[in-house]
């Protein structure tokens, strides 16, 4: 199965040449190279996926770049069915996108360089999500990382764009750093940092504990929680969501690819992979369990009071991704990662929905602005359609893609060993209301009504985007409505592909119902399925009369109740409480305690002073290189002599 | 009575060595176009190197071996020799060296250095110790219109004979102590009768290092270096600031590890504070330097002060990552000294790092080449040079010396300072001088083959890391 290293491989080949010749020599071409080796790359994850559907299994080492005794740097390659799935979905996805940006990114001034980033982004994915071992992992990690910053700060002209690229950045670092103690510790406790033999041996320490803080902890959960930091960060989770939200000053098809569709979801990947660590702590399920819950549903009340329409998606973003580590929350990791799989369509549609939007708005001084949409429907029909088609997967109707991924995991939450599942699924399924209001909110502001930026285009009419652009937008489309048929739950008469094709890796959920309950398990299942539908389309239903038909309810909520609303409008503040809680301080200590203070005197004085006396000392020993011979001789014979006189030290 | 006769196999290579030595030192004045003798010595090297490994596993008595040990040092060797050449042609035609001698001093001397690796016996190895200084030391002057060139090879004879009498009192005092000058028989006699209290052994252990210490180039007994490196013809300076190096780490390995391994708390007692000594020392002097070719003596000062933890570590471990990192050194060090050649005109010495000032504005080929072998030199990742420190550092670490290798750690932090003034200059200094460079083929090949080399042995340093420690007889 050495055919998997070119999955990466091939991207990272066309992002260099493409890095290096694109500005004098590619320039306008650049899209062709990257296109051709994303494709490439899609085909041999198809052939690994359907390999890996009849049985393979693989995971071998490409080279060590360091071994030492056990600690081994390696480059590896695991294949399993999580890893081809994720390898399929991220060259899928990433190719479409690719195919987009032709037609999005065209006059671009940075045309190549785009192509480059994403190409490298792909690479790094794809890194991240095939490797062998924890630093590998890391590598992929970090290198998704940057390649996010690169390219939120694509307009590096733009301060907002550069500001956002640094805070993502930065917040970034905080996970990350809590992710490398958490690989660090896997070092130390196995020894090694491949993941076969760690999660081989995990069973073993299940009871061991730490001593911390003067508090016993178990290893398992300082563990699993420090790898969770990494998770909460790049999966943009309460508390360090903040990034994501200011992250869509990127091209839009970066906030497709990367913002929505693969690189945040590494940190569900994360949680999955891990999820033998995670499963033998219960502190760490209910940690995972409460970030998601928390953050699904701050995320969804902010979404509703946005105008900018690619907020409003990064905010459903943060929300669906809470939908996730709900589900491992309860330990129903492949309901998570089903929801991973299929949220990666309709949320890059929906992204790529909004993209063709602003390209049609693009004369507009803000063409994200919602309030100069409206009657878009008969300008772009195509976009319309689709887009129409995924805001009914994630609302959940059923029959589409989000229904039966989100059902399985409110399902599986219900039914869940842990105590916490039923507060999950109550959350979620209000969750589900709320989500099915802001997202029809989106369709129906931009699509129906009339058209109200007439003077905002100065006299120029939105027009629909070109066919390079519509016809990924349609096969997503197509993705968004069937990728939910491979897990039917057997409640409906299915047989849940997903998830048994997802066992040997991820196991499968502990459920635990009452006896009465379990006797109609599946009319439990239907139960659940029919609320949280009605609820949907009852969200739908309030889209519908607030903004179609009865326009004077949107003020509602602000003339009554003014506070409630700026609290969700500022986005429950956490941009404030940061600033005054973690910036101003941070500041204040960097600017006046540590520059005025220890820098000046201490710090400074060390770095010029040992410099100072290293350059003294250099230029008096150079005093001793005079040329003459004679003096040579007498320091080779003082020397010699010192050598000799060191034997009577002993 | 031939049959009794041992076999000579196990001196091919040198023999070849020292035979188109000598043929091309006597048909210089018949050959009129000089790139003969390039040719020449490549094609030797080729032949030389595949005879090496075709006789791996001879013996010649019990004096000379040309086991897997001598052969990684001769791979180095000739490596050296190779790269050396490569980037003589250029330069030689401009400051006029570029003849048949000159060839073939290099080729005596690499003889001279085989013959270092291989011997297993005291007198052999001084005879092969002599005769690699005595070429060196006519390769050091051959500039002989530059009194600087001159003055550097009378310096360097000088100091060396008087290294040589230390390594001669060394060995006599060995001889002395166990009656035997074969290393071997040394190696057991020590075995058997434990004579570390004796200071007679201790005596001859420090002459040792000092001999030593003075053909690698460990402070003190490195004055010899910079006014050495400075005067020689810069492919010189090249070709002896690794070559004789290596060979003197090949000979102190065996020495050391085989024949003196039971003294190892003796000799490790002397080389200790030279080691610590050496790579401060070394680097705070390059600090200071403005001409580049002695900054890089002092660099090659301090790198000998690393590449000795592996032998103070005192395993073969510690001894297959010296080697390794002798290898890389090869690379990244003759790679900097070519692009200095590169730079070298009729009327432009080059030598000045003030002359590398905005060579990224005006050849950013080479500025970059010259960055990636810098930061090499200073052990940055993902360059070679990351990966031998690395291995070096961790064998003395494992061998119980972690205060030794906090301070190497510490003294090649200073150490990236001369390197890094110069990717300054490079980098962030407008260009002051016009600058043309002096391309040829050869060079070009040479640049390619150390670029190659100290990239891909950063990324993927296996096959060396297997490659050195099969040489050290460890199991793969």
């Amino acid at each position: 199965m050495t055919y998997v290293v070119w999955i990466p491989f091939l991207p990272l080949i066309a992002s260099i040449i493409t890095l290096l010749f694109g500005r004098w020599y590619i320039q306008k071409r650049a899209h062709w190279l990257p296109c051709i080796a994303v494709f490439g790359s899609f085909l041999l994850a198809m052939k690994t996926l359907i390999a890996v559907i009849h049985g393979a299994r693989a995971s071998f080492d490409l080279y060590s770049w360091i071994i030492a005794d056990t600690f081994k740097v390696g480059v590896g390659f695991q294949v399993d069915p999580l890893s081809a799935m994720m390898m399929a979905m991220v060259t899928c996805l990433s190719f479409l996108i690719h195919v987009y940006s032709i037609g999005y990114m065209e006059d671009d001034p940075g045309y190549y360089r785009f192509f480059a980033y994403i190409s490298l982004f792909t690479f790094s994915m794809l890194m991240l999500v095939s490797g062998n071992n924890f630093l590998q992992l890391f590598f992929g990690w970090e290198a998704v990382g940057l390649c996010s910053y690169l390219l939120i700060g694509f307009w590096y002209q733009k301060k907002s764009a550069a500001d956002a690229a640094k805070k993502a950045f930065i917040v970034n670092r905080f996970g990350d750093f809590g992710f490398a103690l958490g690989v660090f510790l896997v070092f130390l406790t196995f020894g090694t940092v491949y993941y076969q033999p760690v999660f081989e041996h995990v069973h073993e320490v299940a009871h061991e504990t730490i001593r911390l803080f003067g508090h016993d902890v178990l290893l398992v959960t300082l563990m699993a929680v420090l790898l969770f930091c990494g998770s909460l960060g790049k999966s943009a989770q309460f508390p360090l969501h903040v990034w994501l939200p200011d992250a869509m000053e990127g091209p839009t098809p970066v906030s497709a690819l990367i913002h929505a569709a693969t690189m945040v979801t590494a940190g569900v990947f994360l949680v999955c992979r891990c999820h033998e660590i995670f499963e033998l702590s219960n502190v760490a399920m209910a940690v995972v369990a409460a970030a998601g819950t928390f953050t699904c549903f701050m995320a969804a009340t902010i979404a509703p009071t946005q105008f900018d329409i690619k907020r409003v998606i990064a905010y459903s973003t943060l929300s669906q991704l809470g939908y996730m580590f709900m589900a491992c929350g309860v330990g129903a990791f492949a309901a998570g990662m089903f929801h991973l799989f299929t949220h990666a369509y309709f949320k890059a549609l929906l992204f790529l929905g909004a993209g063709s939007v602003m390209h049609a708005m693009h004369h507009a001084p803000d063409p994200t602005d919602m309030r100069y949409m409206g009657g878009l429907k008969k300008y772009m029909p195509e976009t319309f359609w689709t887009f129409l088609i995924a805001s009914l997967s994630i609302s959940g109707v059923p029959g589409l893609a989000g229904f039966f991924s989100k059902d399985e995991i409110l399902w599986s939450a219900f039914a869940s060993v842990y105590p916490w599942g039923k507060l999950v699924w109550f959350v979620g399924t209000l969750v589900a209301g709320l989500t099915a209001f802001y997202s029809f909110r989106v369709v129906f502001m931009t699509f129906f009504g009339e058209f109200r930026g007439r003077e905002v285009l100065h006299g120029h009419e939105p027009h629909e985007s070109p066919k390079v652009m519509t016809i990924p937008l349609m096969i997503l489309a197509v993705g968004a409505v069937v990728t939910g048929w491979l897990g039917v739950p057997s409640a409906l008469g299915g047989s849940n592909h997903f998830a048994h094709f997802m066992e040997p890796v991820l196991g499968h959920p502990h459920f635990h119902l009452s006896p009465a309950l379990e006797e109609h398990e599946h009319l439990v299942e239907l139960l659940l399925m029919g609320v949280s539908t009605v609820v949907g389309l009852l969200g739908i239903y309030i889209a519908y009369v607030v903004y179609c038909q009865r326009p004077e309810l949107q003020r509602l909520l602000p003339e009554k109740c003014p506070k409630l609303y700026r609290y969700l409008y500022r986005k429950w503040y956490w941009d404030e409480i940061y600033l005054y809680s973690i910036i101003k301080p941070t500041l204040f200590l960097a600017r006046g305690v540590i520059q005025g203070v220890l820098d000046s005197a201490c710090i400074e004085g060390t770095v010029n002073g040992i410099p100072d006396l290293i350059r003294r000392g250099g230029e008096g020993l150079r005093k001793l290189q005079n040329g003459v011979v004679n003096t040579y001789a007498l320091i080779m014979a003082t020397g010699a002599a010192v050598v000799l006189l060191l034997i009577y030290l002993f | 009575m031939w049959s009794s006769l041992p076999s000579f196999v196990a001196v091919y290579p040198e023999t070849i060595l020292v035979v188109v030595a000598s043929a091309l030192v006597l048909l210089d004045r018949v050959v009129k176009f000089k790139d003969v003798f390039t040719w020449i010595t490549l094609a030797t090297v080729a032949v030389t190197l595949g005879v090496v490994y075709w006789t791996v596993g001879t013996s010649f008595a019990f004096s000379y071996a040309a086991d897997s040990y001598a052969l990684f040092f001769k791979t180095i060797f000739l490596l050296v020799l190779l790269l050396a050449t490569l980037i003589s042609p250029g330069y030689g035609r401009v400051v006029g060296i570029h003849f048949g001698e000159y060839y073939g001093l290099m080729m005596y001397a690499v003889a001279g250095m085989m013959i270092m690796a291989s011997a297993k016996d005291l007198v052999l190895l001084y005879l092969g110790l002599e005769v690699m200084s005595l070429s060196v030391y006519v390769l050091a002057g051959l500039l002989y219109s530059d009194m600087r060139s001159l003055e550097g090879a009378m310096k360097y004879f000088l100091l060396g004979s008087f290294a040589s009498a230390f390594l001669l009192l060394a060995i006599t005092y060995i001889y002395g102590l166990t009656s035997s000058i074969n290393m071997e028989a040394i190696a057991n006699y020590l075995g058997t009768h434990g004579l570390l209290a004796n200071k007679a052994l201790l005596f001859s252990l420090a002459l040792f290092a000092i001999a030593f210490g003075f053909k690698v180039a460990l402070v003190p007994f490195h004055m010899w270096a910079p006014d050495v490196y400075e005067g020689a013809p810069t492919s010189v300076t090249a070709f002896m600031s690794v070559g004789p190096k290596a060979a003197g780490f090949a000979a102190m390995g065996r020495v050391f590890l085989l024949a003196l391994g039971t003294a190892k708390v003796g000799w490790t007692h002397f080389l200790i504070p030279l080691a610590v000594v050496t790579f401060f020392v070394g680097a705070s002097l390059a600090v200071v330097q403005t001409n580049i070719k002695r900054m890089l003596a002092y660099s090659s000062v301090a790198h000998a002060g690393y590449a000795v933890l592996g032998i103070i570590a005192g395993t073969k471990e510690g001894m297959s990552a010296t080697m390794m990192y002798l290898f890389i050194y090869a690379l990244m060090n003759i790679g900097a000294f070519g692009i200095i050649i590169l730079l070298r005109q009729k009327d432009f010495l080059g030598e000045s790092i003030y002359d590398f000032q905005g060579l990224s504005k005006t050849h950013p080929v080479a500025a970059l080449l010259m960055l990636v072998f810098l930061f090499s030199l200073a052990g940055i990742p993902p360059t070679a040079g990351f990966v031998g420190k690395f291995y070096v550092f961790r064998s003395a670490f494992e061998a119980g010396h972690p205060l030794l290798v906090i301070a190497a750690v510490l003294a090649s932090c200073i150490a990236a300072y001369p390197y890094l003034r110069v990717v300054m200059l490079m980098y962030m200094r407008p260009p002051e001088k016009e600058v043309t460079l002096n391309l040829t083929g050869y060079l070009f090949t040479s640049l390619a083959i150390s670029l190659t080399g100290v990239l891909l042995f950063g990324v993927w340093p296996e096959p060396l890391i297997h490659f050195a420690r099969l040489c050290c007889g460890l199991a793969p």
